[in-house]
């Protein structure tokens, strides 16, 4: 080992006296560019030049349709923004979001202290674990059609609710106007929960036991401890979590279209499924590219706030 | 006190048990259900009472998808555009990050914060552009515009979590290379990725999940049911006539499999890396 050094500085103390040229110089400055060149090249194609492209869509008239589409200035914007749909759409995302974003948080935390319980021995969590992270190993496209069976008029779930007396009969959870945004909700609530878990278990972990051990010896009660030191010492985690999971939910559009397409109506109509059915259904592609260009602003609201956090927390 | 201490934990023990019972029912009943419903006939599905194992028991629906052609092309086109995505992701990702991670460059700052947004950008909102784009590329319906498109999803997480694995790994590893006269190439694929092998099972595990689950966009920029993925393949099944729940929930069952695989055999890699990447940085 000591040897290695010596012969490393050495050869440090050879490479300094001469100069090195010019030409390998510039090579020593250009290498970083060389290394995030790909990346930068790929979200130069991949972002970039698509967002100017959808920006400028969203100024014309028959984009995409018709070889000549006029310029139109705002009117699309305008079009979008007194369309009573798109602010039907807009209430049922924030909806949407709200409901599955707190649940996420409070079956997240309430399953990771669970298995976080120093009352268990470690492979009796480690079963359970396996178990509360299955939804996350499905595809929504799957998670979309198996709760479609589960909640099937003739389902599982309305065999139970009726013989339990719960219900008189079965309910048409995602065809009916009054449950279909409770139901979606619902299912992504479910299908969402474990990587909260996952990440606010490995941030229980991380707290020192010695904080717990003062607070009993203080005569603090679990509630109190769970408030005065775990919501604390994850605050960090937890935000994070909230924004990104905000900014997911947000965007959520393989669930919605495989479940009820954003139906009965527009009860579970929200702004991506807005925007692809104004693009793909109804071929109007420059309301469409207006709508996408409104929830990329919304998007980078949530997304600045997100930045911000992280940085402070650097 | 002793004694009543182990009172109360015993107490507590109870609850504890009972919570996740209760929240292991909630998250394991469906699926459960998924594979009991995977081994029935199509008209038991919503027989009344409902049961776990019925008389029609059999695996007829895993032969039927296990033998169309046409339903082994969906796996077949999902694994291959997965596994590019997945090499072609860690290659640029490892390379960027060990610039983030090693050098100090004028932008360097500027470019970071671009790929934090990035992650924030709605799909929706690029569906339109590169439904355009890649139809003018000549890439619709093709893998390569798949592949193409799904690294705007991958590459931001892989470049994070790569450059906060290699802010773990000591300087001085480059600096010995450097004077044994390798150049950054050499030092980055001979010193620094064969010590980084948890870290990009990690990041690969994550970006296969991204491509195997990505739905949107293999809506949109495929067409010919000979190019659809999983995840169309199985909206495709309920677009017939009748719908074959069976096949559906096999399909299903089949379509997890790799990450079940990936997670049984990685969890410990994959869980680690998720949150000093995502969390953490």
């Amino acid at each position: 080992m000591s040897n290695e050094g010596i012969v490393g500085k050495f050869r440090i103390d050879t490479l300094r006296k001469k100069d090195l040229p010019t030409s390998r110089k510039w090579m020593q400055a250009l290498t970083p560019y060389g290394f995030v060149a790909p990346v930068t090249v790929l979200i130069l194609i991949l972002t970039f030049i698509p967002i100017a492209i959808v920006i400028g869509y969203s100024t014309l008239d028959n984009v995409i349709m018709t070889p000549e589409s006029k310029f139109v200035g705002l009117s699309n914007y305008f079009t979008i923004l007194t369309d009573g749909t798109f602010y039907v759409a807009a209430r049922n995302s924030f909806v949407f979001t709200v409901g599955s974003v707190g649940a996420h948080f409070v079956l997240g935390i309430t399953f990771a202290s669970l298995l976080n319980s120093r009352l268990l021995p470690g492979f009796v969590k480690t079963i359970f674990r396996a178990i509360f992270i299955l939804p996350w190993l499905f595809t929504v496209a799957i998670i979309a059609i198996l709760w479609r069976m589960l909640l099937n008029p003739n389902g599982v779930i309305n065999y139970f609710l009726v013989s339990s007396g719960v219900v008189d009969v079965g309910v048409e959870w995602l065809s009916s106007r009054g449950t279909a945004l409770l139901a979606v909700t619902f299912i992504n609530i479910w299908a969402g929960y474990p990587f909260f878990m996952v990440t606010l278990l490995a941030g229980l972990q991380g707290i020192s036991r010695d904080l717990y051990e003062a607070a009993s010896i203080d005569g603090a009660k679990p509630w109190q401890q769970f408030r005065h030191i775990t919501l604390p010492q994850l605050r960090p985690i937890i935000i994070s979590m909230v924004i990104l999971d905000m900014i997911w939910t947000s965007q959520q559009f393989a669930l919605i279209w495989l479940t009820t397409g954003g139906g009965p109506f527009d009860a579970t109509e929200m702004l991506p499924t807005y925007t692809y059915k104004l693009a793909f259904s109804n071929y109007e592609f420059g309301l469409a590219s207006a709508s996408a260009v409104i929830i990329l602003l919304l998007s980078m609201v949530l997304a600045f706030f997100y930045i911000r956090h992280q940085k402070a927390r650097d | 006190m002793a004694k009543t201490r182990r009172a109360i934990d015993r107490a507590s023990r109870v609850w504890v048990i009972v919570g996740l019972a209760l929240g292991a029912t909630f998250a394991g009943f469906p699926v459960v259900w998924m594979i009991s419903s995977s081994f029935k006939k199509n008209s038991e599905i919503f027989a009344y009472p409902p049961s776990l194992l019925t008389d029609g028991f059999s695996a007829d629906a895993y032969l039927s998808i296990l033998t169309d052609p046409e339903k082994l092309r969906f796996f077949a086109n999902s694994y291959l555009v997965a596994l590019s995505v997945t090499a072609l992701t860690l290659v640029v990702a490892v390379l960027a990050a060990y610039a983030f991670s090693r050098y100090e460059f004028a932008g360097r700052k500027s470019l970071n914060l671009i790929i934090l947004s990035v992650q924030a950008v709605p799909p929706i909102t690029l569906l339109i552009p590169f439904f355009s784009l890649i139809v003018t590329l000549r890439l619709y319906n093709t893998y390569q515009g798949l592949i193409l498109t799904y690294m705007v999803f991958t590459l931001p997480y892989a470049i994070i979590m790569m450059t906060a694995y290699f802010n773990t790994l000591s300087k001085e590893l480059d600096e010995a290379a450097k004077i044994d006269g390798a150049n950054p190439l050499k030092i980055l694929t001979r010193v620094i990725l064969p010590i980084s092998v948890p870290a990009m099972v990690s990041v690969g595990t994550y970006t296969f999940m991204i491509a195997w689950n990505e739905y949107l966009f293999a809506l949109t920029l495929t067409r010919t049911t000979d190019m659809r993925t999983v995840p169309i393949g199985i909206q495709l099944l309920m677009g017939q006539m009748s719908y074959e729940w069976n096949e559906m929930m096999a399909m299903s069952v089949l379509g997890a499999i790799p990450i079940l695989l990936l997670f049984l055999f990685f969890q410990r890699y994959f869980i680690g890396g998720l949150t000093a990447g995502g969390i953490k940085n």
